[in-house]
């Protein structure tokens, strides 16, 4: 166990280094110039050169590599001579545009995320799961085509039409609600809900489908096991076999699947925050992109990229344990 | 039941379950025009070719295109609009104009077509390109390569790649071609899965007899893969294909709604979904006419391509039923875009 946990930190940290590098390298090998974007309309050369000083851009590639590993150690100061920006540890880079370190303009927002994220993973766990043991207990009949027929509708639609139909039927047209802000759950918990209730739901419809799949063929191979079988032979009712033997051992599937959705949303659910107007960390890239503030998209990239990373030795760890059949090693 | 035996027993159908090296195309062909659902996406997506092919022929029917502003149309009393009932729909505008500026609906919704569709086409085409190359290198390499391009496979796969698609789009010139940008940017993110599929049949094919005595019989590696391996990708490929299409036009949908996709005045619904954002009470039609037309699309295109995949494969669901069907590992579940 600890030499399996040991491992898979190592695995996990070479694999955020590798993906750091090549962020990096990408977003070096940008036609843009930071230090004019920084600098400003009618920016002479010498001014620009103190400014790329600054930044540390006239440096080669690898050195400014070697400047932002530093810099999430020790931090990194930005001195231009008489101009000095500090970035305390970690630094994950720094925005001259809004004058912020990346880092802090990414915590601010997970909040967000993790708001949207947890509650939408309760609903779409009860949907999907339920879908889909529905869909398996009444293999054949009319229920389960209906379900298949809804779940490859849900499939087959993107989470900001979702969105939008129901912010126009919900919010525009019958009116029942406000248009959603979002309110930090220590502000106004109640608030914080009310807000939250159509994203949840929207972004929990269309993920839903996919456990409901899942959860389905999962539960039919595991039906098919010698050890319920011996159920059956026993004379166990198809409710207590499925329910009481059968639905735990299908789940595991269900629960790494769970592991890499959740770390990939709290990165950034970009769409969904986008159609209900919701500052997180997805609206933070697509800001930083359309102003091409380049330590952001760094940040924020990397920031998605570590929760995937993290979630997928997550997802392992989960199947290992819930799944005596794998072993650690 | 006879039928389903000789199905069954189809020339060549390998173990886990790809039709087999030269399934009959006859067959295939005639089990996916039983499906009824899948004959009626079929139908679909023929018609949103043709009007995304024909759409200047379709916008020269009506008498207008995509780009002209109608002021006239719009009230700036409101702020833009459109006068009259159902987001101005006239005999002179058939769908009615885009609240703002006035431009007609039909014409950009059929242009739009033609974005959404070449993108998705295009990207898809790459993804299977780059999974194929990547999962026969996998396949058929050495442990060390194997190891290598299954860990990036796994990265690859789990990587939510709108955000590295929006990412993207902040370093690459602004003269470079848009639609072939965003199908190079969501083609170069999503060969993983493909990468993943095609390695596991290679490893199976490998162990098969007729591959054995192909190598045995002198053949270089490389005429191996491309003279007994790649023939019998074709079914898992263009099932895996088919199924990626319509997760390829949400892409592309989602990234123009986040407005890194196509630029302006070019059309897509992805764009028009997201200007439609300030006109949900003012105007609804605008808001629906693209919904529709997109939700419709991806349907058709996944309700195809369950068809192919159950034409292609038909014994696929009764295996699952009979539990002969292996685990599937964790992450063949289709990435959502949240």
């Amino acid at each position: 166990m600890i030499r399996f946990l040991l491992r898979r930190t190592v695995s996990t940290a070479a694999v955020l280094l590798v993906m750091s590098a090549v962020v990096y390298l990408v977003f070096y090998a940008a036609p843009h110039d930071p230090a004019v974007l920084v600098c400003g309309k009618g920016c002479d050369g010498t001014r620009l050169a103190v400014v790329r000083h600054k930044l540390g851009t006239d440096l080669p590639v690898w050195e400014q590599y070697g400047n932002f590993l530093r810099g999430l150690v020790a931090g990194r100061t930005f001195d231009s001579g008489n101009d000095v920006t500090r970035c305390a540890a970690p630094c994950l880079g720094y925005s001259f545009q809004t004058d912020q370190p990346v880092l802090q303009m990414i915590t601010q927002r997970i909040p967000v995320d993790l708001s949207l994220t947890l509650g939408a993973m309760v609903i779409w766990l009860l949907l999907g799961v339920g879908t889909g043991l529905l869909s398996a207990l009444r293999r054949g009949r009319l229920v389960e085509r209906a379900l298949t027929t809804l779940t490859l509708a849900g499939m087959a639609t993107p989470v900001f039409l979702v969105g939008l139909l129901v912010l126009m039927l919900f919010c525009a047209s019958l009116q029942w609600m406000p248009f959603p802000t979002y309110t930090a759950f220590t502000d106004d918990p109640a608030q914080w809900a009310a807000n939250l209730v159509l994203p949840w739901f929207s972004l929990a419809l269309v993920i839903s489908a996919a456990y409901a799949r899942m959860t389905r063929s999962s539960l039919l191979e595991t039906l098919a096991e010698d050890h319920i079988r011996t159920n059956r032979a026993y004379g166990l009712s198809e409710r207590r076999i499925v329910l009481g033997h059968a639905l735990r051992g299908a789940l595991v599937p269900v629960l790494t699947m769970l592991a890499i959705d959740v770390g990939q949303i709290l990165g950034g659910a970009m769409l969904t925050e986008s159609v209900f107007g919701f500052d997180g960390l997805g609206r933070l890239l697509v800001t930083s992109v359309n102003q091409i503030d380049l330590p952001v998209v760094v940040g924020a990239t990397l920031f998605a990229g570590f929760f995937v990373v993290i979630a997928n030795a997550a997802a392992d760890l989960l199947y290992a344990l819930a799944d005596p059949r794998v072993s650690l090693a | 039941m006879s039928k389903a035996l000789t199905a069954a027993q189809a020339p060549g159908t390998t173990p886990q379950g790809g039709a087999g090296p030269r399934a009959d195309r006859n067959q295939v062909w005639r089990r996916l025009r039983a499906d009824r659902s899948a004959i009626a996406a079929l139908a679909v997506v023929a018609l949103l070719v043709l009007t995304a092919a024909a759409a200047p022929l379709v916008a020269a029917l009506e008498g207008q295109d995509p780009t002209t502003y109608h002021n006239a149309l719009i009230d700036s009393a409101t702020g833009g609009v459109p006068i009259g009932p159902f987001g101005g729909a006239s005999a002179v505008h058939w769908l009615g104009v885009e609240p703002g500026t006035g431009r007609d609906v039909l014409a950009r919704l059929v242009y739009g077509a033609q974005i959404s569709l070449s993108v998705s086409l295009g990207a898809t085409v790459v993804q299977i390109a780059l999974g194929v190359l990547i999962g026969l290198a996998a396949g058929l390499g050495n442990r060390l390569a194997d190891t290598v391009i299954s860990r990036s496979m796994d990265l690859v796969i789990a990587f939510p790649s709108l955000v590295f698609a929006v990412a993207l789009m902040a370093v690459v010139p602004s003269g470079f071609p848009r639609p072939l940008l965003l199908m190079l940017v969501i083609g170069v993110l999503g060969w993983g899965q493909t990468a993943r599929i095609v390695r596991g049949q290679v490893l199976t094919l490998r162990g098969l007899d007729y591959v054995s005595a192909a190598r045995l019989a002198g053949s270089r590696r490389w005429r191996v893969a491309r003279r007994e391996i790649l023939p019998a990708l074709a079914a898992p490929v263009i099932t895996y294909g088919v199924l990626q299409l319509p997760l390829n036009v949400a892409q592309e949908a989602g990234l123009s709604f986040l407005g890194v996709g196509v630029r302006p005045p070019t059309p897509s619904w992805g764009q028009m979904l997201s200007s439609a954002t300030n006109w949900f009470q003012a105007d609804p039609a605008y808001v629906l006419l693209p919904a529709v037309l997109l939700f419709v699309t991806v349907l058709a295109f996944t309700v195809l391509g369950e068809g192919v995949r159950t034409a292609l494969d038909p014994r696929a669901e009764s295996r699952l039923r009979a539990g002969i069907e292996r685990r599937r590992k964790k992450t063949d579940a289709q990435e959502v875009p949240a």
